[in-house]
């Protein structure tokens, strides 16, 4: 008996899947006409594929006073790297020290780390600053990304997963002559890695999207991240250069779904390990 | 949840914590005690010095209506975003479970939305949505309906909210996924041959055993809308028009960086930070140590 | 010199004491299986000679060195373990490699050692492939090669064939014995399974609550279990335990079900139980008589199980039997064992020298039930 193909489902999955892709690809279409024409409201979901000259000028160039887009996707790049090599570093160390040593104050230890877990950098932005500014962290790059490696999120997804290597191998290292750090190194991290990929994921689609913590630590335009840059972008509603804009839209959009789809396996499951 | 088989040292493990726990005294309880400080302090007059004034600012703060209003306005906004986005998700996530030809496209076609950034949603949405360029803006304003958010309040509310909803449904979605996933098949078979179909057995078996990720996925939601959609409604009406889009966390931002005014920003703060932390002391007390990114 | 000794080894858990004083001496390439029930503290005696866990109190001594206070990769020793505890992300090679690799051996040497262990355990095509790629037999080969490369003094073996199916589990113990003897290398074995512990051991430590219920050769054992206990965990089906009393001046016991039985030497004591294992029970005899319960024919043999006013009693008798309500048996006076019924402990003829029950152990311990 062959099942009826199930209409509804691909029906709703179509209505869902298009609900997404449509705003992206009419900026995607946007991008390649003409920034007069879609101030006078003709703005269209057909591209004119003739126009992709508009990618090579924003990256060169940006648009209206801000930096020239390729120099901002660095500042992004090196921002969400930032942020996702310097979490996974700390957390890892963090995780093993609370997971595979008995100490005093250990509980307190976790406990002080921990509670940092839900508190977004939003809540503490002021005082967060002027701590910056006690450290001359003001307008620099490393400003941008460390005060956001501090939560506790990885360090708790860590701790599950060191918690559960098991005993045997442990012992088995230990008969080995393996000491601490180079169980860590050789079999810790390796039985990890897959962790690690989701967590580098999630953490680098978190630093590339941050938007009000760099605007306020740097006044620089040297600075800007793209995402600040697009915001600038459109602030001024009239003499605003569309096609521009959008382009540099797609271009922002472009590094962290690349990340995503191309790792998405690894990603899911790291997302919804902890949470089984 | 300790485990059997540990490492013998003292030195060591400190060591390895330092990086950790120096980065959160530093970036995170020395500014948390700050801004408590700070909300005990007002600045006088003339912006010379901090006067002490105890708990004024926030009994100043709970007197005062546009406070309490932003405070309205940010719960209304938490719940119809969460709500919206977590109905979305699970009606994606109920049909992507089903086995169909295709299902992993689709997946991935619903996943991706993951990394785009509050704000630029709302970029997305202003193509999408503006009276003027907007593509759907236009037609809705030659149709004869007037559109314009700058303008009316509500209609900018109703923005941010689908705007911010649309950005989250692709997190709910993976969500919601492996929650139903997790759903033993022998449990739907049984009610199957007990003759419960569809609506029926949704609304009795299926969402019932996703009572643990609704919930989780309720608190994460709400703690994303109050937060991490900042840039968000900053990027598409700054909060306006006036202040009908203004939820907390845009109105610290207004009141301490733009209106310089630390005490009452920092006493936002405060209230901001007790907030989430007996939220999330809530979803750990009924959730054991569940995580989350 | 031996190989491995143990002195007064204790273990407690908090107030619950898991090892009661354990003395034991292996030779120069014997391999001792200790069995016991799950819980009796067998797989905490190898935790402890291996360095995994700490003594309450006691000594463990290898090749004369005292190693009670060493970590276990200071010991020259090689474990075993039950679920094999490959690294899963490392391949065959590098898994037996690396404890080598971490002494510092040159990597001309490694690679020797790990080629020979691997063609001696015909593992030379797989010394590339990951553990998920192998099968559990293949697995558990390669966690024997990691062993076999450190060339240690002591080799331990945790349950290694638990986790096995029934076919592949008689295969590999054939293989481990065969392994054992050709390395000569002394071996610690644990094991819950008695066919195991029968087949390899040169010689059995069973293991009761934490003490050392016997410690002798495999057939000592099986023909002269030291108590109860011992005589009821070895051999299939169980022996069959009469209570009676001794009678005729120690020359009979007299069976609470009625009947006398004649003992082939003369014993001394008083409430006894007669222990006779069901092969040695003969169809057809007149000493007891069976109300069966349950005939299962097995084909080569017969279980016949019933009753002998009250008391359960199984009897293997050959071939095919037809079944009947009630069954009359022989006990063969020279298979008997007697055991006090207070204590559980063998009872030994009071006129014969040679039995003491303890086949071939050298020094330590006696055979019959070690007291606290």
């Amino acid at each position: 008996m062959r099942a009826r193909p199930d209409y509804l489902a691909h029906a709703v999955l179509c209505l869902g899947v298009a609900l997404f892709a449509l705003p992206v690809w009419l900026v995607f279409a946007g991008s390649t006409q003409d920034s007069n024409a879609i101030m006078r409201g003709e703005l269209s979901l057909v591209p004119d594929l003739s126009n992709l000259g508009v990618y090579a000028r924003v990256l060169a160039h940006g648009s209206m006073g801000t930096q020239p887009v390729w120099h901002m996707l660095m500042i992004s790049l090196g921002m969400a790297l930032g942020v996702a090599c310097g979490k996974i570093a700390i957390s890892v160390l963090s995780a093993y020290a609370v997971v595979f040593f008995r100490f005093p104050c250990r509980h307190a230890a976790f406990w002080l780390i921990f509670i940092t877990l839900m508190l977004p950098v939003e809540v503490r932005i002021m005082p967060t600053y002027a701590v910056m500014a006690d450290f001359r962290l003001i307008n620099t790059f490393t400003g941008l990304w460390l005060p956001l490696i501090a939560s506790a999120t990885a360090t708790l997804l860590f701790r599950q997963v060191f918690t559960a290597i098991p005993d045997e191998l442990v012992e088995a290292a230990r008969m080995d002559g393996a000491g601490p750090l180079r169980f860590l190194r050789d079999i810790a991290l390796p039985v990890s890695a897959a962790n690690i990929a989701a967590l580098f994921v999630i953490l680098f689609v978190l630093g590339w999207n941050q938007y009000l913590w760099p605007l306020l630590v740097a006044t620089n335009p040297d600075l800007d991240t793209i995402v600040i840059g697009i915001v600038k972008m459109i602030g001024v509603e009239t003499e605003t250069d569309w096609a521009a804009v959008m382009a540099t839209a797609v271009l922002a959009l472009l590094p962290p779904v690349v990340v995503v789809v191309a790792m998405q396996h690894w990603f899911v499951a790291g997302l919804t390990e902890g949470e089984k | 949840m300790d485990r059997r088989t540990v490492f013998d040292g003292r030195l060591l493990p400190w060591l390895l914590l330092l990086p950790q726990l120096l980065l959160t005294l530093l970036f995170f309880y020395w500014p948390a005690a700050e801004a408590v400080r700070a909300s005990l302090f007002t600045e006088d007059a003339f912006g010379q010095g901090s006067v002490f004034v105890g708990l004024d600012n926030f009994a100043a703060l709970f007197a005062d209506p546009l406070y309490l209003a932003s405070v309205l306005r940010t719960v209304v906004f938490c719940f119809a975003v969460s709500v919206l986005a977590m109905a979305v998700a699970l009606l994606l996530a109920v049909f992507a479970d089903r086995a169909i030809a295709g299902r992993l496209v689709y997946r991935t076609l619903l996943i991706w939305p993951y990394a785009i950034a509050p704000a630029m949603s709302a970029v997305l949405f202003l193509f999408v949505l503006n009276p003027r360029i907007g593509l759907f803006g236009r037609w809705l304003n030659r149709h004869g309906f007037d559109w314009d958010y700058t303008l009316n309040g509500s209609q900018a509310m109703g923005m941010v909210i689908a705007a911010a909803a649309w950005k989250q449904v692709s997190y709910n979605v993976i969500f919601f996924l492996a929650g139903l996933q997790s759903i033993p098949r022998s449990v739907i078979e049984a009610a199957r041959m007990d003759g419960a179909r569809g609506w029926r057995r949704f609304r009795t078996i299926t969402f019932p055993l996703l009572a643990p990720t609704t919930f989780f996925l309720l608190v994460v939601n709400i703690v994303y809308a109050a937060f991490d959609t900042f840039g968000l409604i900053y990027a598409l009406t700054q909060g306006g028009p006036g202040k009908d889009t203004e939820t907390l966390v845009i109105k610290v931002y207004r009141d301490g960086v733009i209106n310089q005014d630390i005490g009452s920003s920092s006493a936002q703060s405060v209230v901001l930070m007790l907030g989430v932390i007996v939220v999330t002391a809530l979803q750990f007390r009924f959730m054991g140590r569940r995580t989350a990114a | 010199m031996a190989t491995l000794q143990i002195q007064g080894l204790r273990k407690s858990f908090g107030a619950t004491e898991v090892l009661r004083r354990i003395d034991l001496s292996l030779a120069d390439g014997e391999m001792l299986v200790i069995v016991g029930a799950s819980g009796c503290g067998k797989s905490t005696l190898l935790r402890l000679v291996a360095g995994l866990e700490t003594p309450t109190g006691g000594r463990v001594l290898i090749g004369g060195r005292d190693v009670t206070a060493l970590d276990p990769a200071a010991r020259d020793i090689a474990m075993v373990f039950q679920n094999y505890a490959l690294y899963p992300h490392m391949s065959v090679f590098d898994n037996m490699a690396y404890g080598l690799r971490i002494r510092g051996l040159a990597r001309a040497d490694i690679a020797r050692r790990v080629e020979a262990a691997a063609a001696l355990l015909g593992l030379e095509g797989l010394l590339g492939r990951k553990p998920r790629q192998l099968s559990g037999g293949q697995r558990q080969r390669v966690a024997m090669g990691r062993a076999i490369v450190r060339e240690p003094k002591l080799f331990l073996f945790d349950e290694p064939l638990s986790n096995l199916d029934a076919k592949l589990r008689v295969q590999m113990r054939a293989e481990i014995r065969r392994l054992q003897r050709r390395l000569g290398v002394t071996s610690l074995y644990v094991t819950h399974d008695q066919v195991e512990a029968m087949t390899l051991g040169d010689r059995l430590l069973i293991l009761h609550e934490g003490r050392p219920a016997q410690l002798a050769t495999p057939l000592d054992v099986f023909e002269r279990p030291a108590d109860t206990y011992v005589a009821g965990f070895v051999g299939s089906p169980t022996m069959n335990f009469l209570p009676g009393r001794l009678a005729r001046d120690g020359d009979a016991v007299a069976l609470d079900a009625g009947p006398l039985v004649a003992l082939p030497h003369p014993c001394a004591g008083d409430r006894v139980i007669l222990g006779i294992r069901p092969e040695h029970l003969t169809l057809g005899g007149t000493d007891l008589t069976l109300t069966v319960d349950l005939f299962e024919p097995l084909g080569s043999e017969t279980l016949i199980h019933g009753r002998v006013a009250g008391t359960p009693v199984v009897v293997k008798a050959a071939g095919v039997v037809a079944p009947a309500e009630t069954v009359m048996v022989g006990v063969q006076p020279a298979h008997c064992h007697l055991f006090d019924a207070a204590s559980g402990r063998r009872v030994e003829s009071t006129g014969d020298m040679e039995s003491t029950g303890n086949g071939t152990g050298n020094g330590t311990g006696n055979g019959t039930g070690i007291g606290a």
